[in-house]
């Protein structure tokens, strides 16, 4: 079941001070370019090199800031990594004792359903751009809702604030065209 | 022991994700369309939760300033603001809730996250160009906060103490997660809590 708003936002809000209290904010998105460049490491081991603890790459993506990114690609045991593996952990666990979602919702959400009809070709292709777009942005800006919008505003961060009018200046009217029947 | 943390941290976030409705795409496109209002709150709820702690605790000096990590603010923030926000409201997932939407056993999750794994790609390939439009020079100082946090290794906007301003700043997204009506069409949203 889901929570009332009032217990889930305040233990979404101990879990954000939890991270910073021990580690450090919470971040997602960065971790989809740590995938990529692992799977691209892989196919092309010259991708990220490492000479006396120090990591460079060939892609200037991956080798900015020093290199930090190349080297969570030479080590994919790190914090932020394995932290977002967790994330999936803990929300199986919470789907799990909820019930799941039914077999109709997982292929199909019911909003969806509602406003467009049973194409499964149409829903995957849609999730697909919109994926495409959403980590394409969120790169662009330097994080996505995590670590933007709700670390970084928690921070009282400029940037914070910037990306969640940018977010939110988009988002609202897509969705108010995208979703004119609620469900 | 940043192991243990990680996996600890990370499943709490994952399972309050999905506690909150946060894994649903269509709790998000109902959000976004304005029509039901709760992830709403709970989200604004927790920044000021998340920003009333940890402010207090570094005024009490049991939360270490040093864990605060800033980004940059440029105007490819805004830019990829607005892209992310676009691909947000046609997809229904963002990234963090996308990832755990597959754990929920989504199978249109999977597309997203295969769509973002190669925005993500194209990112890491297009980003010289990107970097030489200029778009990802910093503004306003670029990392900062907007009152002076003491003791951060981070510039305020303003002069303002940082950890009072975060507090009072705090106390307003819990005032505003309080008073932003669950249904701003004024339903009770029956049938939607009926799911």
């Amino acid at each position: 079941m889901q929570l009332n708003w009032k217990v889930g936002g305040l233990a979404l809000g101990l879990v954000f001070f939890l991270a910073v209290l021990l580690v450090k904010p919470i971040g997602v998105s960065t971790q989809f370019v740590i995938l990529d460049g692992i799977v691209a490491d892989i196919v092309n081991p010259a991708l990220v090199t490492e000479t006396d603890g120090v990591y460079t790459s060939t892609n200037a993506y991956l080798a900015k800031s020093d290199g930090k990114y190349a080297k969570s690609v030479a080590n994919p045991l790190n914090y932020s990594f394995l932290f977002v593996l967790a994330m999936m952990v803990g929300a199986f666990l919470s789907s799990r004792l909820r019930g799941g979602n039914g077999a109709q919702d997982n292929t199909i959400p019911m909003l969806w359903y509602v406003n467009f009809g049973d194409s499964k070709v149409k829903r995957y292709a849609v999730a697909f751009v919109g994926g495409f777009i959403t980590l394409y942005g969120a790169r662009l800006a330097g994080g996505c809702t995590s670590g933007h919008m709700m670390s970084g505003m928690m921070q009282t961060s400029l940037s914070g604030y910037i990306f969640s009018a940018g977010a939110f200046a988009a988002a609202v009217p897509v969705a108010m065209m995208m979703y004119r029947k609620e469900g | 022991m940043q192991i243990i943390l990680a996996l600890v941290i990370g499943a709490l976030f994952g399972f309050a994700l999905d506690r909150n409705g946060a894994t649903n795409p269509s709790v998000l496109g109902r959000m976004l369309a304005l029509k039901s209002l709760g992830l709403m709150k709970a989200i604004l709820l927790a920044i000021g939760v998340g920003s009333i702690l940890m402010f207090g605790g570094q005024m009490a000096g049991f939360v270490d300033v040093g864990h605060m990590s800033v980004k940059a603010a440029y105007v490819g923030v805004f830019v990829g603001g607005l892209l992310l926000g676009a691909g947000w409201a046609m997809s229904g997932f963002c990234p963090g809730t996308g990832v755990c939407a597959v754990a929920t056993g989504r199978k249109d999750a999977l597309f997203f996250i295969a769509g973002g794994l190669l925005g993500a790609a194209a990112y890491m390939v297009t980003y010289p160009a990107v970097e030489a439009t200029g778009l990802l020079n910093s503004i306003a100082g670029g990392k900062v906060t907007l009152g002076t946090v003491p003791g951060a290794k981070y510039d305020g906007l303003m002069g303002l103490p940082g950890d009072v301003l975060g507090i009072v700043l705090g106390l307003a997204f819990v005032l505003v997660a309080f008073v932003l009506p669950e249904r701003p069409d004024g339903t009770d949203g029956a049938r939607a809590a009926a799911e």
